[in-house]
Order: structure tokens, then C-alpha cells, then sequence
């Protein structure tokens, strides 16, 4: 093989691997994004039950009600509309009422947000990004929210499966 | 008085890392070797200045100086003393200050270490290195100082976050940073380089040890950030596809892609371009992560609304070295002189495709970071976690590891794919093998699981096939195997480590995430929870204090077939200066598997929420990763990488036993 030939070979090789990464990279786009909503644009879309995404908001303060065997039902608020969450497992650490969540998951048929996951972050003045940045749009962002950056903490998650955001198996 | 000397010897650092970054090249410039010295002593002087400014900031933090204002906010005087050390780079300050100590430290062992290095090569090296310092010397100061002082000072520190009061903190930064920085290096000789605009295979013998410690630094320091992430975050996650966690892992995927290409340049003079390039992105993404991280662009958007300076500051880092570096490479790159010639069939093409692959998986990783920030400027917010990398990342790795094996067992210049197929028959039977025993024995599950598991033993079987064909084991007499085994360059061995770590560790992940079993439930005292055949029976619960929390212990007494075992203790902690709480898992290790036992909430009715789960073979994730560091350590012991001997690359090859 001549040099251009050898070059010709490397650089062929190379574009069939960039072509099989863009390929998988566009697929994998069209269905595992999750996107974020919060009640109120979650009442002005009208989400088609089934159709997975994250919910952020505020937990309602009183609303939180612990059933048998982990279940646990509160209402996500963000001052313009409420959504029912349903969730089975633990809670994590820093879940309170009044306090930003956000949760995986979707809503069933009776227009319950069915989370599978619920994350919060491990700073107790923490609020999720997310979260934040929709209270800021709406005007319920109040300073004492954010006094404190957390330190690039990970974000701690429970999950009714065990397994992270609904990973596929 | 210890903070102002802390803050007055950083200044002085500065002052040093300017001077640094001018003379020698003027030295350079005018073939003035005193002028080019300066660098060595200037490096030298700046690690003792910046050292001794850490080392200040340590002392205010172990005394309890909370007229400071980083002690104050990260600190309280009941914390144990390892926390009030490790507490130094639990925080943006203190951690940026750890950031430029490694820097310096690094910069400091050039200079000590670089003697066999031509004078001009080690003065550009070190100003390059000057540069980057200099930066960050301004970064800290104007927006970061880590010394500010309080008015008036409280009595009381708010304490470190309850989650950071951890051996990882003590482990796993300094660690991580070690990698992130030490690739500074190679970007300062590619930069050199590039300024000297000649570079050849002595250059690659002189950056491959330092890019390999970075590396397995880097290694290490992502592994135990995993498993820390595991045990202390409490429901078992080991990885979660987080910016922070992608930011150490693309340096790490560019510079493993690095170690292969200078292997290339090394031995055969060939792929020098490609080999800068690499030199420059690997360190490039090591900034984007510090920038990603630090300026809180993604994780939190405080740091941002607060001060936003810090990430327009970091911001501007960013553009320079990587806008500087990439144009510098743009222009220069071509009057670099092509080497070698190979055919696509080769140790040099199964490297290229290696590196292809490397990077084509990283910049998976950084679309995949990178694509909600861009989206989010369109007012679309979405998230990509777990389901999008298992469909790109897995298969272009899957791809990789396929390879892997081949890899070593090729001749240089022009190999022999049939051959090599040949004689990684057994390998290949062996993951056959383990395919079908998988898919018989268990059931459920994923049909991918056995498959992949089958790849697992395929490139753990192809490492040891390359070492038993080395040392002629089975066809040979065993006293000369031994002859031979010891004779094998340490490199082969290291290779070896390490491709066989990759095989290990994909092993781990596809057992853990395919097999973990889980059981969550309230319990109340004398309950049993049946677990991947064990029983587990809740003891008790009682309380403790503990020097800046009070704590919450469970006591399970878990058994096999009535046969006791071990005592697990998992506990709730809650700190009362933070009024926050962590969890803190119990582990029981049986071989590989783990019991993991964590505790949520505690009823009225005194029973308490808990989360049981059996992990199979989780621990071989972390061996894996042990495993490639190790072999990367052999490596680096290999005479031919020795700082200081650089020996030819044609004594090494009669050593090696014919094939």
C-alpha cells in the first residue's frame, strides 16, 4: 500500500467509527432525555400519561402523608399549580415540607405523578438547580433559598427500583 | 498573623510564577543557559511559597481560627482533627489552594527531577507550567482567597457538611487532583514542543512517565470517588453519570487515549501530531472539569448568582488555554516531521483504533454533559443521565474492550490478524464458555448480561494468553519460564495488569447491575428480612453521641441457613450544627458480593424504615480500577521509563523473548 493509500485506510476507519457514535448518539436523543417540568407548565402541556419526566417544585407544606409498607404521597407546588406525587421507598435525607424536590417518573391515568425516583441534594440549603431557575421565573425565588453553594456534591437520589433514574437493564 | 503569611506567600508564588513564565523563554530565546536556569529555581521557590501557604491554611483550620472566614464557614471546634485537616479542600477556597499546591508540586519535581532534559526544553516546559500557575495564582486572589478575615470574629464555626466528614474527603480529592494536574505536564511539553517546534521520540520517553503517574493517580482517584459515592450516599449507587463525576472521567478517557498514542510516537516515531493534539485536550478537559465544578455552572446555580466573577474568571482560563493552545497547535502542527510508516493491520493501527475509540467515547461524554447546558439556553430543560451513555457509551466501549486483546499480541509496522485470531483462540472459547454457563445457570435478567460477562473473561483471558505466550509457559521448561517471566520487560506485565483490570471491573459492573437484589421495608425489632438468601434480624436500635453528631444504630445479626454470621451496624447520623443527617451504610464483604444495610426514617411506633441489598460481586468494579493502576505502577517501573535513564528503544527490544 502506498502512503495515501494507508492514510486513505486510517482515515476511512475513523469516519465509520465518528459515522456508528453519531448514529447511536441521535437514537439514544430520541427517547432517553428526560425533560423537566414543573406543575404549572405541567397543567398547561398536558402531559399524555406514560410519558416519563422529572418534576421540580416545592413539597406543600402539610401535604406529606406516609401509607403502609413506604408509601408516601405529597403534592409538588411551585405557586401557580399542585401536582399529587405517589412514592414507594425511603425518602432521602433531605426531604422536607416546604423544601425543593425534584422527581423521576409519570403520570398515571388519574393524574397522579407516579415517581419512581426522588432527588435531593445533601446541603440543607440546597435547592435544586432546576427548581431554582423555574421559582426565579415565577417570582417565588427568595434569597435564603441559595445562601451557600454546595460543594459539587452529588446528587443523592432514592428509588423505588434501587437503581439510578430508571437506568434501563 | 497565619493567614496574613499564608496570603502574603501566595502573593509571593505569584510573583515567582510571573517571573517564571518570561525569563527562561527569553533565556530560551537568547541561548542564555543562566537565564533558562531560572526556571529551575523559580519552580523550585515557588512550591516552597505555595506549600507553605497550604500549609497555613491547614494549621488556622486544626486551631479553630474562625476569625477566618473559610475556617468559620467550614469548620467547628468539636470535629475530630482528621476532618479539620481534610476540611481544608471540603470547600471552593480551600480546594483551589489544594489545586495550585499539586501544580506547584509537579512543577517543582520537573525542575528537581528534569536534569537529563535539554536545557531549552525544560525552560519552555517550566514556563508553560508558570503560566497555568499564574492563572490560577490570580484566580484565588482576586476571587477566591481562601485567607479573608471575619470582623467580628464568632465563637463558633457552622462545620463542615455532614456527608464530607469522611476518610474519602482525606482520599479522594488530593487523589483525583494528583491525576487532573499532573496532565498539566504533557501539556507543557506538547506546548513546549510546539514553541521549539521539534519533537521526537525522546520526547515521548520523557512525557509517557509523567502522563502514567497522572494516569494512575487519575485511576485511583475516580475509583475511590465511586466507592465513597457507595457507602456514604446510602441506597448504593456507585455511578451516576453526574456532570462532576463526567468532568474526571473524559481526562481520564483522553488520557488513557494519550498513554497508547505516546507508545506509538515512542517506538515508532509515528502519530506525533495526533500525540500533541491528545497532550493538549486531555488537559484541556482536565480545565473544563475544573471549570465545570468550580464555577457551579451545572451543579448548583448559586455560585453563579452569587459571585459570579468566579465563573466568568474561570471562563476566561478556559478560553485562553484552550483557544491558545489550539491555535498555537493550528500553526505549528504541520512543520512537525511525519514519521513511521505502518500498515492498518498492526500494533500501530490497533493503537490508532484504540485512541479512535477513546476519544469518540469521550466526546460521547461530553455531549452528553455538555447538551442540557446548550439546551437550556433554548429554555428547554431536560436531563441526560443512565438510558442515554448505556446506549452510546456501552457500545463504543464494548467495541473497545473487543479489541483490547489484540492490541498486544500485534507485531509493530505490519501484523498478522489471522495469526493473532489464532492464537487468542482459548481466550475466545473461554468467554464462549462463560457465556453459556451464565446464561444456564442463572435466570432473568438481561440477555446482554451473559454476553458481556463472556467479553469480561475474553479480555481477562486474552491478558493472561499474552503473558503465558511471552514466558512460553506450558510449551517450555518451567525453570526457563521463570528465566523468561523475569526477563519479560515490566511493561508487558503492566499491559497485562492492566487490560485485565478492564476485563475485572466490566465483570463487577454488569453482575451488579443485572443481579442486585434489594428489599426496603419497615422494621421493627426482631423482624427478619430475607435477602439473596441471607437473614437478616433486627436486634435493636440504639443511640449514641458522638463528637459533633448524635447517632441512631441499628444492630442486625445476619445468618446463612441458621448458620450465623456477622453483625451489621448501620447508623443515622444527625449533626446539630448543620441540622442535617447522613446515613451511613453498613457493608458485610462475602468474596466479591456485599450485604449493604442502610437506614430512612424511624416511626412513632419505634419500627424503622430500612434498605437491604445484596450486591454480587460489586467489589470487582473496584479491583478492576486497582488492578489498571497496578499495572500501571509496573510500568512506570519499567528501566526503559525510569526518569533519569532514558535508554535507547533498540537495547529494550532484545530483551524481549522471541514470540
Amino acid at each position: 500500500m502506498t502512503r495515501k493509500q494507508r492514510r486513505m485506510t486510517i482515515i476511512g476507519g475513523s469516519l465509520a467509527v465518528l459515522a456508528l457514535a453519531a448514529a447511536l448518539v441521535l437514537n439514544a436523543l430520541r427517547d432517553s432525555i428526560v425533560f423537566f417540568s414543573t406543575p404549572t407548565m405541567v397543567a398547561e402541556k398536558h402531559v399524555a400519561p406514560g410519558k416519563r419526566f422529572r418534576l421540580g417544585g416545592l413539597v406543600q407544606p402539610g401535604s406529606l402523608q406516609r401509607g403502609d409498607n413506604l408509601a408516601v404521597t405529597f403534592e409538588v407546588a411551585d405557586g401557580g399549580a399542585k401536582l399529587p406525587v405517589a412514592f414507594k421507598g425511603i425518602l432521602p435525607d433531605l426531604f422536607r415540607e416546604g423544601q425543593g424536590v425534584v422527581a423521576e417518573g409519570a403520570l398515571d391515568v388519574n393524574g397522579v405523578f407516579k415517581a419512581d425516583t426522588v432527588l435531593a441534594k445533601h446541603d440543607e440549603t440546597y435547592m435544586p438547580k432546576d427548581v431554582a431557575d423555574a421559582l426565579k421565573k415565577q417570582g417565588h425565588w427568595k434569597d435564603d433559598y441559595g445562601a451557600k453553594a454546595s460543594d459539587g456534591l452529588k446528587p443523592s437520589a432514592t428509588t423505588a427500583q434501587g437503581n439510578s433514574q430508571g437506568a434501563v437493564r | 498573623m497565619i493567614a496574613e503569611a499564608g496570603h502574603y506567600a501566595l502573593v509571593l508564588a505569584l510573583a515567582l510564577a510571573l517571573i517564571q513564565s518570561i525569563v527562561p523563554l527569553i533565556g530560551a530565546r537568547l541561548n542564555d543557559a543562566a537565564l533558562m536556569n531560572v526556571a529551575r529555581s523559580t519552580a523550585l521557590a515557588q512550591l516552597l511559597f505555595v506549600g507553605a501557604s497550604f500549609i497555613a491554611l491547614v494549621t488556622l483550620h486544626v486551631n479553630s481560627d474562625f476569625s477566618v472566614a473559610n475556617v468559620y464557614e467550614n469548620s467547628h471546634s468539636m470535629k475530630p482533627l482528621i476532618y479539620k485537616i481534610t476540611g481544608v479542600w471540603g470547600n471552593h477556597e480551600g480546594s483551589m489552594l489544594l489545586w495550585v499546591s499539586i501544580l506547584a508540586l509537579f512543577g517543582g519535581l520537573v525542575a528537581a527531577f528534569g536534569n537529563n532534559l535539554p536545557l531549552s526544553l525544560r525552560a519552555h516546559v517550566l514556563a508553560v507550567q508558570a503560566w497555568i500557575a499564574s492563572a490560577f495564582y490570580l484566580f484565588i486572589l482576586m476571587t477566591s482567597n481562601p485567607f479573608l478575615r471575619i470582623a467580628n470574629p464568632p465563637i463558633e464555626g457552622r462545620d463542615l457538611n455532614p456527608v464530607l466528614q469522611d476518610i474519602g474527603l482525606a482520599v479522594h480529592p488530593p487523589m483525583l487532583y494528583l491525576g487532573y494536574v499532573g496532565f498539566s505536564i504533557s501539556f507543557s511539553f506538547a506546548i513546549a514542543a510546539l514553541l521549539e517546534g521539534r519533537i521526537d521520540a525522546a520526547w515521548a520517553r520523557w512525557v509517557r512517565p509523567w502522563t502514567l503517574v497522572a494516569w494512575i493517580f487519575l485511576t485511583l482517584g475516580i475509583a475511590m470517588g465511586s466507592y465513597w459515592a457507595y457507602y456514604e450516599l446510602g441506597w448504593g449507587g456507585w455511578w451516576f453519570w453526574d456532570p462532576v463525576e463526567n468532568a474526571s472521567l473524559m481526562p481520564w478517557l483522553a488520557g488513557t487515549a494519550l498513554l497508547h498514542s505516546a507508545l506509538v510516537m515512542e517506538k515508532r516515531n509515528a502519530l506525533k501530531v495526533w500525540t500533541i493534539l491528545l497532550s493538549i485536550l486531555t488537559f484541556s478537559l482536565s480545565l473544563l472539569g475544573t471549570f465545570l465544578v468550580r464555577s457551579g455552572v451545572i451543579t448548583s446555580v448559586h455560585a453563579f448568582a452569587t459571585d459570579p466573577t468566579r465563573g466568568v474568571f474561570i471562563l476566561l482560563i478556559l478560553c485562553l488555554f484552550i483557544g491558545g493552545s489550539l491555535s498555537l497547535f493550528a500553526g505549528r502542527a504541520t512543520s512537525l516531521k511525519q514519521g513511521g510508516l505502518f500498515a492498518p493491520i498492526s500494533r500501530e493501527g490497533a493503537l490508532v483504533l484504540n485512541n479512535l475509540l477513546l476519544s469518540v467515547a469521550c466526546a460521547v461524554v461530553l455531549f452528553g454533559t455538555l447538551y442540557p447546558l446548550a439546551m437550556e439556553a433554548l429554555d428547554l430543560k431536560i436531563s441526560v443521565g443512565a438510558p442515554f451513555y448505556n446506549l452510546t457509551f456501552a457500545p463504543l466501549f464494548a467495541l473497545l474492550l473487543l479489541a483490547v486483546p489484540f492490541g498486544p499480541m500485534m507485531a509493530w509496522k505490519r501484523g498478522d490478524l489471522l495469526g493473532v485470531t489464532q492464537r487468542l483462540l482459548a481466550a475466545g472459547v473461554a468467554g464462549l464458555v462463560a457465556v453459556a454457563i451464565v446464561w444456564g445457570w442463572v435466570s432473568g435478567g438481561s440477555t446482554l448480561a451473559p454476553l458481556a460477562i463472556g467479553l469480561g473473561i475474553f479480555v481477562i483471558a486474552g491478558a493472561v494468553t499474552d503473558i503465558v505466550e511471552r514466558t512460553g509457559l506450558v510449551r517450555l521448561p518451567f525453570a526457563t519460564v521463570l528465566h523468561r517471566a523475569r526477563g519479560l520487560p515490566r511493561s508487558a506485565w503492566g499491559t497485562a495488569f492492566a487490560h485485565a483490570g478492564l476485563g475485572v471491573a466490566l465483570i463487577g459492573i454488569v453482575c451488579e447491575t443485572t443481579w442486585n437484589s434489594e428489599y426496603i421495608a419497615t422494621m421493627k425489632q426482631n423482624d427478619v428480612a430475607h435477602v439473596a438468601g441471607y437473614d437478616l434480624k433486627l436486634d435493636g436500635l440504639f443511640s449514641r453521641q458522638g463528637p459533633n453528631f448524635r447517632e441512631m444504630i441499628a444492630e442486625f445479626n445476619v445468618s446463612r441457613d441458621g448458620e450465623a454470621i456477622s453483625v451489621m451496624t448501620p447508623s443515622k447520623r444527625s449533626f446539630t450544627t448543620r441540622g442535617s443527617s447522613t446515613t451511613e451504610a453498613a457493608l458485610l464483604s462475602r468474596g466479591a458480593s456485599q450485604l449493604y444495610v442502610s437506614l430512612g426514617d424511624a416511626t412513632a411506633e419505634g419500627a424503622i424504615a430500612v434498605r437491604i441489598y445484596h450486591k454480587p460481586l460489586v467489589l470487582m468494579i473496584w479491583w478492576g480500577p486497582v488492578l489498571m493502576a497496578f499495572g500501571g505502577m509496573l510500568s512506570l517501573s519499567d528501566r526503559r521509563l525510569r526518569v533519569g535513564a532514558p535508554k535507547p528503544a533498540r537495547a529494550k527490544q532484545r530483551l524481549q523473548p522471541a514470540e
